[in-house]
């Protein structure tokens, strides 16, 4: 259907494309966030009926049933996905956004005369390939499926700069050819280049490579853009690299990483320091009532939420612990490591939805001074946001990595699962510390306990 | 259009998504991340373009298997954004009896 005259369908492009910087804009601040994403979404439906409105399509229902078959499989997935499952999905999420630019890239071969827009669909189809078998490989790990350890062989590095050569000559025969078989075979250079640049990269960085990865569907979607003439997606998918990159950054260094010491560390021989062993040197367990004894008759607590509170679902039994530590007059406060979890403010978003007093969190600047003058820290469920390792053990895969400075404290309780080591799979000496105690059980059960003996005393 | 037309918007389009980031803090680093992911999601229009020129019933299927990817990233990211939001949102600076209330609601669930 063409109502729209192309003037009406660039300035329509155009609104929509303002609609996705405001949105970005709008993500950055607390109060603007809400706002910021819906804003999006009504830019990305404009552009979608701009562009019914605007060109003849050839195959509309199959094109409507298609968009209907994506919506039906997408929102219930993403309305009832547990927060702890969060990251997978929107690697997910990614993965197929660019699985969907490769595939737009290596149809519109047949188009392409020009050798940039050629260049342009290679680009487009390469990335696209490496953003989508990267974000499968993310997903796995996330969900552990596969190990969380960085997986290395002796020979990965000869086959990273052999997938590379074989990159690099596809990619020039296929500009010079637009043959579609080897395009074909290009894809699959994509697809186990992802595949490869991930495999290396420890548990616990995995959300900066999701974060990385973002940003090359962006840059795909871009490509895309100039492969189809068509500004929004440039614009779009232009915005989504620059802006993936400076969050990639930013989310790097609040770990005191690097993003090539992400991605290319394990090559070092640094992380491969990582183990799931269980160790069986001795440590002081003790049981719940214990626990909220020395939670109740303490004066300053602060809790360390961790992934293993998300998983286990505690995060409303732990505030109402904490709110009955403070109706005794303990003062509480959250403890909130910027990467606890598994994603970037993952505690945040877990103790937001169970309502926790905004004032009683604090980040890490803030609440790392507090800790000499606090008796107790109960940590739940956190492990490597807390191990010294980070500060002491030069060659540990965590080091250099920001911590929350527990060990100051008078006290250190740890609610554990078990003593097998965090997501980045090293041991923490602060669990064979004098003045720790641990109690053994999964974080919600052990919390009712604890919350049970505090109303008790 | 001409590649000396692409090549402007793209360069101001890379400096726009560097400054509209620039100042993040790190409690809505997730957020941020799902929210763009969700707009790159918008290579739905390509491929939706694509589809409607495709003749040739392979090139067809491929073609409508990337509008359901596309579609799957555009409308599950925005979905999903708002969902971490909204729990954001529920957060308002409130005393603890109001935590107390809710928790109360959480139990029954």
């Amino acid at each position: 259907m063409i109502i729209l005259s192309p003037e009406w369908t660039a300035v329509a492009y155009l609104v929509a494309a303002v609609c996705f910087i405001l949105a970005l804009k709008g993500l950055s601040s607390p109060k603007s966030a809400r706002r910021g994403n819906l804003l999006g979404a009504a830019g990305a439906l404009l552009a979608v009926v701009t562009l019914f409105l605007s060109m003849h399509l050839e195959n509309l229902l199959l094109i409507l049933a298609a968009i209907l078959v994506g919506t039906v499989i997408a929102v219930p997935i993403a309305r009832r996905v547990q927060m702890t499952q969060m990251p997978q999905l929107v690697a997910g999420f990614n993965g197929v956004g660019g699985g969907a630019a490769a595939l737009v890239g290596i149809l519109e071969l047949g188009h392409a005369e020009e050798t940039w827009v050629r260049i342009a669909i290679v680009f487009t189809m390469l990335i696209g390939a490496v953003s989508f078998s990267g974000s499968a490989v993310t997903v796995l790990k996330l969900q552990e499926l596969i190990t969380t350890r960085p997986i290395t062989f002796p020979g990965l590095p000869v086959l990273m700069v052999l997938a590379v050569l074989a990159a690099i000559a596809g990619s020039v025969f296929v500009v010079l050819t637009g043959d579609l078989l080897w395009a074909v075979g290009l894809l699959g250079i994509g697809l186990i280049a992802g595949v490869l640049l991930v495999l290396p990269v420890g548990g616990a960085d995995v959300p900066i490579v999701i974060s990385l990865l973002n940003a090359f569907t962006g840059l795909a979607v871009a490509a895309s853009g100039i492969v189809l003439g068509n500004v929004l997606l440039l614009v779009a998918g232009t915005l989504v690299g620059a802006s993936g990159t400076i969050l990639t950054m930013a989310m790097a260094s609040a770990m005191g990483r690097s993003v090539a010491g992400i991605m290319f560390g394990a090559f070092k021989g640094g992380s491969t320091a990582g183990s799931t062993e269980v160790s069986d040197r001795p440590v002081r367990s003790s049981g719940p009532e214990d626990v909220a004894v020395e939670l109740g008759y303490a004066q300053r607590v602060v809790i360390v939420p961790g992934y293993g509170l998300a998983v286990a679902q505690g995060q409303h039994t732990i505030v109402e612990l904490a709110t009955a530590l403070e109706e005794r007059g303990v003062k509480v406060v959250f403890g909130i490591h910027p990467v606890a979890g598994r994603m970037p403010g993952h505690m945040n978003v877990l103790l937001a939805e169970a309502n926790a007093p905004y004032e009683s969190l604090r980040e890490l600047e803030e609440v790392n001074p507090e800790f000499s003058q606090t008796d107790v820290v109960l940590v739940v469920g956190a492990n490597d946001v807390v191990n010294p390792a980070a500060k002491t053990t030069k060659g540990s895969p965590i080091y250099g990595m920001p911590i929350l400075e527990v060990s100051d404290a008078a006290q250190v309780v740890f609610l554990k699962r078990s003593m097998r080591p965090g997501f980045a799979g090293i041991e923490n000496e602060l669990l064979f510390d004098p003045k720790t105690t641990l109690l053994f059980g999964d974080a919600k059960d052990s919390l009712s306990k604890v919350l049970a003996a505090v109303k008790a005393l | 259009m001409d590649a000396v037309t692409l090549l402007t918007i793209t360069v101001l389009a890379v400096f726009v998504g560097f400054e509209v980031v620039s100042k993040v803090t790190s409690k809505l680093h997730t957020p941020l991340m799902s929210g763009a992911n969700a707009i790159h999601g918008i290579i739905l229009v390509g491929a939706v373009i694509v589809a409607g020129q495709a003749s040739d019933p392979w090139l067809l299927g491929v073609a409508l298997a990337a509008v359901v990817l596309a579609t799957v990233n555009l409308v599950g990211g925005f979905v999903v954004t708002d969902r971490m939001l909204e729990m954001f949102g529920g957060r308002k600076p409130v005393k603890t009896t109001a935590a107390a209330g809710s928790t109360e609601g959480a139990d029954a669930k």
